[in-house]
């Protein structure tokens, strides 16, 4: 039930161990109108990049190793740095992603458009997502 | 290494300080209970001021106290160091050796008493008696703390493991509160599912948790009977069959009843629960459980084999700890509490066995628990 008939859903890769985000964010963005692929660890998402880049990818920080989400997103950004992509976490502490003020030169590689903390709201996602997408 | 204590000596004799501080240079307090070696570190005060100076300044952990010293008397002094009672104790000398002052001092806090004269072999008598109960109030006070650590660490992850699927029911009512996942009923049905897989989940974590308590406050009531574990595995198996027969999973017992122990038939119950679903919920579609049961010289031996997934040496090693959960990309969507296996393990060691795995990855895993009677406290009729 997309808005123009002609126009080609725009697909989004999301990456997350978790079961139950995956389902929750693909109904949401589905019903947003997007097409949605889903991977569950950070090699199935590999796996899926190869097959073809998604128009926005949303990647868990941690999976198989304690900086996959990461890896994931230089791995897309080498093929398009244009291409956005959403870093979601659990905690902001977690991670890199809970700078200080004096490590904004550590915030230049990590290559994310942005970084969600969970738990993620449905209608915070979508915002984000159509933002990056410039809808 | 030795543990150093400080005495402080309270008295206005020069002779006696001196004394006390030779008798006591060399002394050494070996108390092999807590394998610990104590020696002394001897400072001297000559007046109340000055004792109640050096106290604040750095306060000994022994106090040898004079009765009468001049100016402000040693049992003012007493009064005066209430504040730091349990961390001094303090031991009176006196020359009035009445039953009378030692009452009082006491009362005032004291914790022995020294009559004057006293020889050396006396006075060491009595540093090695406060040493000894100086040192167990510090190795209490320890192991309280470590104790407090441990339930620190795990109320930390109890919560983890309770917020996180707390977390996904959330997410699911909110997208089915507003509607989020638009006209699409079957997505909200499954939503619903997944609610509930995850509720249970939560279900099954809190009666893991009780079961743990209650074994290891030793407060629950064992009772204890001649137990068929032949049957207690029976019946394990029946209750794992639901999920063994939509899986397409053979579950075999080889037992030749009856197999009887004396035992609590409910903490059978919980071993071999544990074991059977474990054997089931990690086991590839269509394989095989096998359930062996034996005596054994006295014991009784549990042997419960899969053809799952199996898993490293590494993995193994740590599979019986509390909150373990072995995370690969073949058991990620398998729920437990990841209490199951540690309270198999308490248990097994309430029955003077333990429990034991040998693993081989995608080839399956062996639990092998032994069992032996329990010593069980004569019962009056």
């Amino acid at each position: 039930m997309t808005s123009g008939g002609n126009e080609r859903r725009r697909t989004i890769l999301i990456v997350d161990d978790d079961l139950d985000f995956l389902e929750q964010m693909g109904a949401v963005l589905e019903a947003a109108g997007f097409a949605v692929a889903a991977a569950r660890s950070e090699r199935e998402a590999v796996e899926a990049l190869d097959r073809g880049l998604p128009d926005l990818a949303i990647v868990d920080l941690m999976m198989e190793s304690a900086d996959s989400g990461l890896v994931l997103c230089y791995r897309i950004k080498k093929r398009d740095p244009a291409r956005p992509v959403i870093l979601v976490t659990a905690v902001a502490a977690e991670a890199v992603l809970d700078f200080g003020a004096a490590a904004a030169a550590e915030r230049a590689w990590v290559k994310a458009d942005a970084s969600l903390v969970k738990p993620v709201r449905a209608e915070q996602l979508v915002r984000e997502v159509r933002r990056l997408l410039k809808e | 290494m030795p543990e150093t204590l400080r005495i402080l000596v309270a008295d206005d004799e020069p002779g006696m300080r001196a004394g006390i501080a030779r008798a006591l240079r060399d002394f050494t307090v070996s108390l092999p209970d807590v394998n610990v070696d104590v020696c002394f570190e001897v400072e001297q005060a000559e007046s109340g001021e000055q004792t109640l100076e050096k106290v604040a300044a750095r306060p000994p952990h022994i106090l040898l106290l004079d009765y009468k010293l001049p100016g402000i008397s040693g049992l003012e002094v007493l009064d005066r160091l209430q504040a730091h009672r349990s961390e001094i104790l303090t031991i009176m000398i006196t020359a009035y050796a009445s039953l009378d002052t030692a009452v009082s001092a006491i009362k005032r806090g004291a914790y022995d008493f020294l009559a004057k004269p006293f020889t050396p072999e006396e006075l060491k008598i009595t540093i090695r008696k406060t040493a000894g109960r100086l040192i167990l109030a510090q190795q209490a006070r320890k192991l309280a703390q470590e104790k407090r650590q441990v339930r620190f660490q795990l109320i930390s992850v109890l919560a983890h493991e309770l917020k996180a699927p707390l977390a996904a029911v959330e997410g699911y009512l909110r997208i089915i509160r507003d509607r989020s996942a638009g006209a699409d009923e079957a997505a909200y049905r499954r939503m619903l599912e997944r609610s509930l897989i995850r509720t249970e989940g939560m279900r099954k974590l809190i009666g893991d948790l009780l079961d743990m308590t209650r074994i290891e406050s030793g407060r629950k009531r064992r009772d204890f009977a001649d137990v068929d574990v032949a049957d207690v595995a029976r019946m394990a198996i029946e209750t794992a069959m639901p999920e063994a027969v939509l899986r397409h999973i053979a579950i075999a017992l080889d037992a030749e009843p009856p197999i009887t122990m004396k035992a609590d038939r409910g903490e059978l119950e919980i071993i071999l629960n544990n074991l059977v679903s474990n054997a089931v919920k990690y086991n590839r579609d269509g394989g095989s459980v096998r359930v062996a049961v034996r005596p054994e010289g006295g014991a009784v031996v549990v042997a419960v084999s899969d053809t799952g997934i199996g898993m490293t040496k590494d993995d193994a090693a740590r599979l019986f700890g509390e909150f373990v959960r072995i995370k690969t990309e073949k058991t990620r969507d398998i729920l437990g509490s990841g209490l199951g296996l540690s309270i198999v393990r308490k248990l097994a060691v309430l029955y003077g066995g333990d429990v034991s795995v040998t693993s081989e990855p995608d080839v399956g895993s062996t639990f092998t628990v032994v069992l032996r009677e329990p010593v069980i406290p004569a019962v009056t009729p």
